[in-house]
């Protein structure tokens, strides 16, 4: 199992003929995912590689080829009406990997997705989503990735390369890995990709990376705290960054005292989840929290009076989890 | 980006909002003929920073005569002024705004932003005028009025009215704090602005609503539609490496550490920074050189680290997925040749191309520091940092 994509994902590609979009379709079709059709306006009837049909709308791809997932490598200035082409055909899955859209449109493509509650959009600004060994839709490495009992949701594109790097050389693959996009306006939020992974049967522990910037680690803390009884481990970037700095993504700013680390990894600590300092233990942490649960669960047939106390809440199983994290992790 | 206070008040008087006369002076001369110009029993003198705070840190002067306005600039100019918001370094003042002088009734405070939780423009107003609004939120956070904009319909008019009565206002002044609501959210449309803030908002003596000071910040990815908006940027007010690096489209921010580093991804450089605080170093700066970048490109953001002199080494993260390792060899290879490496250099490579990239590295004459993970790279960085300066 997976979440938002497997093996029968049929994806399209918009701005199919661009330099990034044709670079990146080359390397899903590589990694073997159904890249079933290419968007690009007035390319219509000509094809990609001799093997892809590339088509005027994403209406027509839609009609023709039954896809049921686009990712848009689209310039900034026309991905928002490519994002809302995509949405208006009805596509339920939109991977949006261009960086730089303005904010604004981001607005009207929020606006415009809350009467579509079938669509559900990936970033803007993310790397895409992937659940190895079947489907790759976006712009990551394939070849780091393992599949596996591991859910990644996170902000930034390389800290999730390297996260999923260590899983790997540990031994531990993926279930599904998503970007959420690093902007301030986006579509699909952790909260969402906790309670899918959450539900997913094959995933055993969840691994979220988040940044300075806005309240989205605040939200998911809360959530975990009532919602999600599987193990997760968190890292937030941008400890050492200054306040009032944009430090890269448009949704990096620390602004006033709201969105520091420090406010993010107490609420994740606070919801039970372990949190590492630093970026290079993210991998051990989920191995370390995957041990414990195994212990946890053999003591749990032992001792059963025990563990019905400690299962009388989620929070309460969580805090009495987090009082077992080793320091320094 | 920012513009200056005059810059945001012409945009904002093109859309409606009222604002007070005012001249724009780089000279004691051009200020006392500015004060001259006005007329007015007493104007103000206000530097013209790219920070708030002014008041407080002795950026803005009452003048009562032009004579007096002459001696405030000649004070104030080529002074570096130190408030709450530029950091210890402070701003150099070298343009002077003023202007005329009102009788100020009441002090309020409005302010638009888009609020993340909802993706929407958020209109915020206060009682609390003239006070930071971030202090107001912290104390009285009752005393924030919230009014969120469909983007369909933009700010309504019972919208606004409601936020006039909360703030409470009174007969004719209701109908012009909508209008200038309004306004100003026209301006924010308009100009792809990320933030638009008056701050205060006065009542006059006479009824009027006036924006005292205005701030204006524009969104840099919504500049490529506004270049009128793009050509009011002030390079005076912007670090110099940091307007280099804008000129090769490089992400980069200043710090005032001394472990230079280069990763690619925000999310990773970031990581990376924290790693060198973690190991008990201080990062120099930030910098994404992004997914695609070319040897060129990379080379150029090494000279740009480079010509930070407060540093004592470099630390190179990357871990490549459409980023080559190779190209990235080159490019440090490139910019090392021609500016010369007096310092440690700390290479950690991952990713497409790393054999590649590691022998480009290893042919070339450099004193690499080779680090195999991210820990590893961030300790061995420290550590050269920590060593007494080479002989050149």
């Amino acid at each position: 199992m997976s979440i938002f994509v497997d093996r029968n994902t049929k994806v399209l590609v918009q701005g199919i003929t661009g330099a990034a979009g044709s670079f990146h379709a080359e390397q899903m079709l590589g990694y073997g995912t159904r890249v079933v059709g290419g968007v690009t306006p007035g390319r219509g009837g000509t094809r990609f590689e001799q093997r892809v049909p590339i088509f005027d709308t994403v209406a027509d791809a839609v009609r023709e080829t039954g896809a049921n997932a686009s990712v848009v490598f689209v310039p900034p200035p026309f991905a928002a009406d490519a994002i809302m082409e995509a949405a208006g055909a009805g596509v339920p899955l939109i991977a949006a990997i261009t960086e730089g859209i303005p904010v604004l449109d981001m607005v009207t493509v929020k606006r415009f997705l809350q009467d579509r509650p079938g669509v559900r959009l990936l970033g803007p600004n993310c790397p895409g989503v992937i659940t190895p060994g079947q489907c790759k839709i976006g712009i990551m490495p394939g070849h780091i990735h393992r599949p596996g009992p591991i859910g990644i949701v996170s902000r930034s594109g390389t800290l999730t390369y390297e996260a999923v790097k260590q899983l790997t050389d540990l031994g531990l693959g993926q279930s599904t890995a998503v970007g959420i996009g690093g902007d301030p306006v986006n579509g699909t939020d952790f909260v969402d990709c906790l309670s899918r992974f959450e539900a997913d049967p094959e995933t055993e522990a969840i691994v979220l990376i988040g940044e300075i910037g806005g309240s989205g680690e605040e939200w998911a803390a809360r959530y975990i705290s009532k919602n999600v009884t599987k193990p997760v481990v968190g890292f937030i970037a941008g400890r050492s960054a200054p306040p009032g700095r944009r430090m890269g993504h448009a949704g990096a700013v620390i602004s006033g005292s709201s969105g520091t680390a420090e406010a993010k990894i107490a609420a994740l600590r606070e919801a039970g989840v372990v949190v590492s300092e630093s970026p290079a233990g993210i991998g051990e942490a989920v191995r370390h929290v995957l041990a414990r649960r195994k212990t946890r669960s053999t003591k749990r047939v032992a001792a059963p009076q025990t563990s019905r106390r400690a299962r009388s809440s989620v929070a309460g199983r969580r805090a009495a989890r987090a009082e077992q994290n080793p320091p320094n992790l | 980006m920012r513009i200056h206070e005059y810059q945001a008040k012409e945009l904002l008087r093109g859309f409606g909002v009222t604002v007070l006369r005012g001249k724009l002076a780089t000279s004691p001369a051009e200020a006392e003929e500015a004060a001259s110009e006005l007329a007015t029993p007493i104007c103000a003198i206000k530097a013209q920073i790219h920070a708030g705070g002014r008041g407080k840190a002795g950026g803005v002067k009452l003048a009562r005569s032009p004579d007096e306005a002459r001696d405030h600039a000649e004070a104030m100019l080529g002074r570096v002024l130190v408030t709450a918001q530029t950091g210890p370094a402070g701003q150099q003042v070298r343009k002077l705004y003023v202007e005329e002088g009102c009788r100020i009734e009441r002090e309020l405070y409005v302010g638009m932003t888009v609020d993340r939780e909802n993706g929407r423009v958020t209109v915020m107003a206060s009682t609390e005028g003239g006070v930071e609004i971030e202090e107001v939120a912290r104390l009285h956070p009752a005393k924030i009025l919230r009014a969120v904009i469909d983007p369909l319909t933009g700010l309504q008019a019972n919208q606004a009215r409601a936020l006039a009565f909360g703030l409470g206002l009174h007969g004719e002044l209701v109908g012009r704090f909508v209008k200038l609501a309004a306004a100003l959210y026209r301006a924010y449309a308009a100009t792809d602005a990320s933030l638009v803030e008056v701050n205060p908002l006065v009542v006059t003596a006479d009824g009027e609503l006036v924006a005292l000071d205005a701030k204006l910040e524009l969104d840099d990815n919504a500049l490529h539609r506004h270049p009128d908006l793009a050509a009011l940027r002030d390079p005076d007010e912007e670090q110099a490496r940091e307007l280099e690096a804008k000129e090769h489209d490089l992400s980069y921010v200043a710090l005032d550490g001394d472990i230079a580093c280069m990763v690619n991804g925000a999310g990773l450089a970031m990581g990376t920074m924290d790693m060198i605080q973690l190991a008990g170093g201080r990062p120099a700066n930030f910098l994404d050189v992004g997914g695609g970048a070319t040897e060129a490109k990379v080379a150029a953001a090494f000279k740009i680290l480079l010509a930070d002199p407060g540093v004592r080494a470099v630390l190179v993260n990357i871990f490549g997925g459409i980023m080559k390792c190779d190209v990235i060899a080159k490019g440090i290879v490139a910019a090392a040749q021609q500016v010369g490496l007096s310092i440690p250099l700390v290479v950690r490579l991952e990713g497409t191309n790393v054999e590649l990239g590691k022998s480009l590295l290893a042919q070339s004459d450099l004193e690499i520091i080779p680090a195999d993970d991210l820990a590893d790279a961030a300790r061995k960085a420290v550590a050269a940092a920590r060593e007494p300066a080479r002989a050149a």
